[in-house]
């Protein structure tokens, strides 16, 4: 099967897709399948776990096994999987509402644990499928039909929740940006691991143009930046202008203005073990820094699935072929005669 | 041996070891049971411990009990009252007095009874005996404290650590006590204690001068001897009702095939059967230690879909917090073994005391038409059985199956004989094979017993979604249809009501003609039994027909229930099964029994209640 090749066409199911014309979702799950198409791994050897939510629909449209389970537990179920059968390629789709409100707790947990799962959450800042109350992501003041008000809390940042959970992948991609989309999905199937892809996306029904500041083409560019490992932080229409450290602060400049040569500006090291300026890449916000797209942070570390498989692996190699009647002698027994 | 000693036999006895949550006496119970399993008595075991860690040293919340019920006869129960008592406080002492008869003989650590213990617990005179009440009971008195400071004199150890050999001389002060012979003991010391040689000596040493003291002093003191049992051969060891659990899904799996997967959070008291299991990767166990219990169920869903023999531990709070999850194992039609270790509720309630509140939840607690299994493990032994069997329906039925044991079948103990696998049935997998492919559709059904066919990732061409959202019963696509609805709901209803086909009838035990039935399930059989057995020996016309299996019920079920005058279900609860058997069996009134104290009932009580009604 490994000569095997695929393409994304492989990985559509006979199910028609029943998002919303112009919904950002589309976007995410093309992705999705064009990046299953690449890895090698065949439609029988993956599964899709979601949780409930718009977004968690996405199962349904893939030609491969999966489950679209309850709300917030897709993170748990889809750990399940892969610490069964660690050899299946294991994805997690779910959405603002379900990773990070009644699923906060398991997504901490699947990327503290590092279980080698890609989680996609599609981040429109709004609940769709209950029709349009606001959700974790959604910014403090904005108003919804349960905070006709505006909201009074403040919202979760995945990227810091993700790296404060000792996440070691986290990758951001716009729904309307298909390469860095495509780019990220592959990234983070390929890294061992529990990855975290943050896709914003759009609602057109219930919050549309949430992300418009960032996405429309007159200011993406400058708004901004996709980093790559090894690459230059360089953004802009022009690709002029650059990220530097001054102080303890990121600090976005003009590449030929004050002196600022291209040898000034930072090198992504998404590598790098330390994840403070991971951190501040991830927290800026588009507004005075530009925010970030890419993979921000992609580092090995020990994985939950493999390890537990070791673990079985390496009692097994102690007492080879061990039944339970064996283990049985083994406590203090008697006999009667 | 001393030969002027008098020793009388006895047929039965029960032992009540108590004292601080930190004296050791699970453990010295639990040595003095082994001990007496090996030289060939029945033995059942029950410890009734706090919940509290360690309570305040000295006061009656911190007092931890273990009782053993030793017999040359067949023993159901770990016993009603005892026949001796080991209260190594004042405290202990207090607790305890109603859980031993009133001419018990009574072994005290006299240095316990000093000013300052009989203040923490309380008593008010000089005298706790007369203060309690307790005119008639046979005392040993001893000053153990004293005794063992003295013996382990020489030792290097601090004096804190030299205290914590009082169990061994209390031990070894029953060993006198009931003739057994003093080697055996250090042989099973030897064994427990082989990894930590300064703890075994000390406490070899202890336990000879303990045994010594009995022999020397009360050399007058009638002993007593239980004669061994008349047990069928084989190989035996003490078991609890979570170690037996875990050992019966390890079974099921090697049975089946299946990896075994139990995905759980720690809860009092079922946190043991995911130690034991997670000490058994060796026979590839996996277990996950989830962020929570829902998360123990779903991680358990998830191996479930992969193709393991998957299963979740809990116990009743737990088990609400499972809820959602189980109904989509039902919906998605998937096995799941939930094991419900039954303790005292609702809420927090009484985490380390027994009882049977949690029927109804595992039957109804879930949101819609949502049937599933229920099965009940009746002896620390048969949670063997019983999570076999329910790992067994579960599998082959694609459905999940609850298994209730309880507090006191959890952590009682009884000799078990080593089980012999050839003996149980096989465990077949509904797998997909290769030339279902062309037509194949996920909920394409069994045609014998309405299970859908299971496929699981790695199975080429046979790709495909499941979920908690209603399919359609042929193409298994999303379906809102009306008809649709009402067809899976009775599909699902029909594949749990055909189990009955395959499960054993109810039996009958004791009178054929009695005019009154004992009815109960789960956990109360021992003392059901017992009760049963003792009223048909004074001439009552009794019998008994105890249920393991619950949902469905057995198919005659019907038949028993309406061929007795008299019935009274006797359960640890306010009435639920009972009600149950109300609803599902037209024109029966049983009678009940009911107890809601965190304790297993005594046999003394249903005996009363039983004469109570046929005399009245």
């Amino acid at each position: 099967m490994e000569n095997k090749t695929y393409t994304a066409a492989d990985f559509k199911s006979d199910q028609e897709v029943r998002w919303c014309p112009g919904c950002g979702d589309y976007a995410v799950l093309n992705s999705i399948q064009k990046a299953m198409g690449e890895l090698g791994v065949p439609p029988h050897m993956t599964a899709v776990i979601s949780g409930i939510g718009c977004s968690s629909r996405l199962p349904y449209y893939v030609n491969s096994y999966g489950m679209h389970t309850i709300h917030g537990r897709a993170a748990a179920i889809a750990t399940g999987v892969k610490v069964a059968n660690p050899a299946l390629m294991v994805w997690q789709v779910t959405g603002d509402g379900d990773c990070l409100a009644i699923g906060g707790n398991h997504f901490i947990h699947a990327v503290r644990r590092n279980v080698d799962i890609n989680i996609v959450l599609i981040n429109n800042e709004i609940y769709g499928l209950t029709k349009g109350q606001y959700s974790p992501t959604s910014r403090m003041g904005f108003i919804s039909k349960t905070s006709p008000f505006g909201t009074v809390e403040e919202p979760f940042r995945p990227a810091q929740l993700t790296l404060g959970a000792r996440g070691d992948f986290f990758a951001r991609t716009l729904d309307v940006d298909l390469k860095t989309s495509q780019e990220v999905m592959l990234a983070a199937a390929r890294h061992q691991g529990c990855s975290v892809v943050e896709a914003l996306t759009n609602c057109v029904i219930f919050n549309d143009g949430t992300h418009k500041a960032l996405s429309d083409k007159e200011f993406r560019a400058d708004r901004t930046i996709v980093l790559r490992h090894g690459q230059p932080m360089i953004f802009g229409k022009n690709q002029d202008k650059g990220l530097i450290i001054d102080g303890f602060d990121l600090k976005a400049v003009v590449i030929g203005e004050n002196g600022i040569t291209e040898n000034d500006i930072l090198v992504h090291d998404a590598h790098c073990e330390d994840r403070t300026l991971h951190f501040k890449l991830g927290n800026m916000t588009g507004i005075d820094l530009p925010k970030a797209m890419g993979v921000i942070r992609d580092v090995e570390g020990s994985v939950y699935d493999q390890a537990v498989a070791q673990q079985v692996t390496d009692a097994q190699a102690k007492t080879p072929n061990r039944k339970l009647k064996d283990f049985l002698k083994t406590l203090e027994t008697w006999e009667i005669k | 041996m001393s030969d002027t000693a008098k020793m009388t036999s006895l047929e039965k006895v029960v032992i009540r070891f108590s004292g601080d949550s930190g004296d050791g006496m699970q453990l010295t119970g639990s040595l003095f049971s082994n001990l007496s399993a090996i030289y060939g008595n029945e033995i059942s075991t029950f410890p009734d411990y706090p919940a509290e860690i360690r309570a305040p040293q000295g006061t009656t919340s911190g007092v931890s009990g273990y009782q053993v019920h030793v017999g040359s006869t067949r023993i159901y129960t770990p016993g009603d009252l005892a026949d001796v008592l080991i209260a190594m406080n004042p405290a202990a002492l207090k607790v305890n007095k109603r859980n031993i008869k009133p001419s018990a003989i009574v072994i005290v650590d006299e240095d316990a009874f000093d000013k300052a213990g009989m203040n923490k617990a309380h008593f008010k005179t000089e005298n706790p005996f007369l203060e309690l009440g307790m005119t008639g009971i046979q005392l040993i008195s001893a000053p153990i404290s004293t005794m063992v400071k003295a013996s382990l004199s020489e030792s290097e150890m601090d004096n804190k650590s030299i205290l914590r050999s009082k169990n061994m001389f209390a031990l070894g002060l029953l060993c006198w006590l009931f003739n057994i012979p003093v080697d055996t003991a250090m042989h099973l010391l030897e064994n427990k204690f082989k990894k930590k040689p300064a703890i075994l000596s000390a406490n070899l040493k202890v336990l000879v001068d303990g045994y010594n003291f009995g022999h020397n002093t009360h050399a007058s003191v009638s002993t007593y001897h239980v004669d061994a049992t008349d047990m069928p051969k084989g190989t035996y060891t003490d078991v609890k009702g979570n170690q037996a659990t875990a050992y019966g899904l390890i079974a099921a799996s090697e049975k089946s095939g299946l990896p075994l997967f139990l995905g759980s959070y720690p809860i009092t008291p079922a946190t043991e059967i995911l130690q034991e299991l997670a000490a058994r990767k060796d026979m590839g166990v996996k277990t996950v230690q989830a962020e929570d219990e829902i998360a123990g169920v779903c991680t358990a869903i998830g191996a479930s879909f992969t193709g393991s023999l998957a299963a979740t531990s809990t116990s009743g709070p737990g088990l609400a917090l499972k809820s959602e999850a189980i109904g989509l194992a039902v919906m998605a039609e998937l096995p799941l073994v939930v094991v419900d270790v039954q303790r005292g509720g609702p809420s927090t309630g009484l985490p380390t005391k027994t009882e049977q509140s949690d029927l109804l939840q595992a039957l109804y607690g879930r949101n819609g038409e949502s049937p599933c299994v229920v099965i009940a493990a009746s002896t620390p032994s048969n949670c063997f059985d019983y999570a076999f069997m329910a790992s067994k329906l579960a599998v082959e039925h694609m459905t999940p199956v609850i298994l209730l044991t309880d507090g006191f079948l959890a952590n009682g103990s009884s000799a078990w004989r080593l089980p012999d696998l050839d003996n149980y049935p096989p465990i077949v997998p509904p797998f997909v094979h290769a030339d279902m492919q062309e037509t194949w559709k996920p909920y394409f059904r069994n045609p014998e017993n309405g299970s859908r066919y299971w496929a699981i990732p790695g199975m080429e061409g046979f790709e495909h979604r499941v979920g908690g959202l209603e399919k359609d019963h042929c193409t298994s696509a999303i379906s809102t249809d009306a008809k649709n609805h009402q067809r899976m709901t009775d599909l699902r209803q029909a594949k749990i009501d055909r189990i009955a086909d395959v499960i054993p009838q109810l039996e009958v035990q004791g009178d054929p003609d009695a005019e009154l039935l004992l009815v109960g399930w789960g956990g109360t059989f021992g003392h059901l039994y017992s009760a049963m057995e003792e009223l048909n020996a004074e001439g009552y016309k009794v019998a008994l027909a105890h249920f393991n299996y619950i949902s469905p019920l057995p198919k005659n079920t019907e038949e028993v229930l309406k061929r007795f005058p008299k019935v009274v279900v006797c359960e640890l609860n306010m009435g639920q099964f009972a009600g149950y058997l109300r609803t599902k069996i037209s024109g029966i009134a049983p009678l009940q029994f009911n107890k809601v104290e965190g304790q297993p009932f005594m046999v003394e009580e249903i005996k009363e209640h039983v004469k109570s009604i046929i005399n009245a």
